[in-house]
């Protein structure tokens, strides 16, 4: 097995508590630097997982857990502060649906634009273009501006997109609750064609049947650490306990 | 994002700097082309605004400078500057290229800060593309510029065209350099934004844009005043002067001493350094970009 994504025991801190203002920081500094300017938490502690290419990762918590900002360090969004943080071949994600869509331009643009975002080269995103379009299930509105999209259009064009990004590995987060049930179910079976395809999977959601019916393997965390990793019925199992 | 396929682990997050920005060609084209698109846009106008907004800045300049002050040369004012008006313009069209490229650079990371957040891209791109939207947009002013000289008689040789090419790439460098810097600080502190547009108003008459530039070497004596020569953006409009003003003049007017010998090198260097200082800052905090924005 190859190893796709590797990450070695990486924490995060955030900073709670700004203070940005030249009174507060003079009246600190009178005091005698006491105190701290600012609070920090850990947003993830220690973590360390390793992925496999090919498997089906799904990342389970409760809100403010660390799921999506260790998804961010996956995508190299965000640098560890301690730990590093491998991946090989290409990974492109869902981080947010149509992050990066322009509303004033239209429907054909954003699909130039976001391909080329998403790392797509001029010539693939010609070449797909069509697909792109034909999944989407937009059809004659590709040419209007998307601010008259309703909200399941933009997501069907989004979600189309990134799916014909074709990167090793996908990261995908908390997107496939929005779009009606037929869009779901297509999109479902996109993302399970994917993974029969042998492409890296790591998706975040709080969907817990759907992740059991997309992903092998669930890694669980609580505050920021890891608390449990292993096939994904008994990560369900625990988290529903 | 330059990971090749079946290649070896690498580290996500780490970019290659400005170095980048020649992989992503096509993101930066659409990058480019979205703001150009959405600028303008529900305006009636349009791209017209590119030309009325500095023509307006040039007939106010040019009547109260020219005219009130006593710029521009007559028959009685002969001390003032031959055709003060292509002088005022050819300066006029440079500033404005680097306010626009500067201002909208500094304020492009905080802009695309969603995208930032969530989706790693080369983030030099950002600014990078500003100050290239700003190029798009001073092209049409220079097509003004240019039709202006012909009518004031200009007849330019190949060493004055190449002056006003060496003139706009110190400029664009020196935007491009403080745009990464200025983008990059105004993540931590929206302070930088505010410092950006004072530094705007005081690079428009640091330069002789509106003046001459022998007025300054009369008031300072030489020593403050090769400081104030050694600003890129000074050299650059003196540059432009070279190029578009100068070959419509008799040529009696003295141009500022050693500007192809001592200060169009000292422009470029003091560029090339500002843009390997801004980059540097760039990379320094944009590890943080996405938990600050």
């Amino acid at each position: 097995m190859v190893t796709a994504i590797e990450v070695s025991n990486i924490s995060k801190q955030f900073v709670l508590r700004h203070t940005r203002s030249l009174k507060e920081a003079v009246v600190w500094l009178a005091k005698g630097r006491k105190g701290d300017l600012s609070e920090k938490f850990h947003a993830l502690k220690n973590v360390s997982v390793e992925v496999q290419a090919g498997e089906t990762v799904a990342l389970l918590g409760l809100n403010g857990s660390g799921k999506s900002t260790l998804l961010k360090h996956i995508s190299g969004v965000m640098l560890p502060d301690s730990g590093t943080v491998k991946t090989r071949g290409r990974v492109a994600g869902l981080i947010e649906v149509g992050a990066g869509f322009h509303p004033d331009l239209s429907g054909r643009d954003n699909v130039f634009l976001n391909g080329a975002i998403l790392g797509m080269t001029e010539q693939q995103v010609k070449d797909r273009f069509d697909d792109i379009v034909e999944f989407s299930e937009i059809g004659q509105f590709i040419d209007t501006e998307v601010k008259f999209y309703s909200s399941g259009m933009y997501l069907r064009l989004a979600f189309s997109v990134a799916v014909h990004t074709d990167p090793e590995v996908f990261l995908i987060d908390e997107i496939l609750a929005v779009g009606d049930e037929p869009f779901q179910r297509k999109c479902i079976g996109k993302i399970q064609e994917l993974a029969r395809d042998g492409k890296t999977l790591v998706v975040v959601s709080h969907d817990l049947d759907l992740v059991s019916r997309i992903c092998e393997r669930g890694v669980v965390l609580e505050h920021g650490k890891l608390m449990f990793d292993g096939p994904i019925d008994e990560a369900v199992a625990l988290l529903r306990s | 994002m330059s990971v090749i396929s079946t290649g070896e682990l690498t580290t996500p997050g780490l970019g290659g700097g400005l170095r980048d920005i020649k992989q992503s060609g096509f993101l930066l084209k659409l990058l480019v082309r979205k703001e150009l698109k959405v600028r303008y846009r529900g305006s009636v106008l349009g791209l017209l605004w590119s030309y009325v907004k500095p023509g307006v800045q040039f007939v106010v300049f040019y009547v109260a400078l020219g005219i009130f002050l006593g710029l521009e040369r007559s028959a009685r004012n002969p001390e003032g500057l031959a055709n003060y008006a292509v002088y005022l313009f050819s300066g006029i069209v440079l500033i404005n290229f680097f306010s626009e490229a500067l201002g909208n650079a500094a304020r492009s990371i905080v802009m695309n800060g969603n995208l930032i957040k969530k989706i790693y891209l080369p983030r030099e791109l950002f600014p990078v593309a500003s100050v290239w939207v700003s190029a798009v947009h001073f092209f049409p002013q220079l097509v003004v510029l240019v039709v202006g000289c012909v009518f004031a008689g200009w007849h330019p040789n190949l060493i004055q065209l190449l002056a006003a090419l060496a003139g706009f790439i110190i400029v664009g460098m020196l935007a491009t350099g403080l745009g990464l810097l200025f983008g990059a600080a105004n993540v931590y502190f929206r302070d930088s934004e505010n410092l950006v547009d004072m530094l705007l108003m005081v690079a428009t008459w640091a330069s002789p844009v509106m003046y001459a530039w022998a007025m300054v070497e009369q008031k300072l004596g030489s020593t403050a005043f090769a400081i104030y020569q050694a600003n890129p953006i000074t050299i650059g409009v003196e540059l432009f002067h070279y190029a578009f003003w100068f070959p419509t003049t008799d040529g009696s007017a003295a141009m500022p001493p050693n500007l192809f010998g001592l200060w169009l090198p000292v422009g470029l260097v003091v560029a090339v350094v500002i843009v390997a200082l801004g980059q540097f800052t760039f990379r320094r905090l944009e590890g943080r970009f996405a938990q600050e924005l």
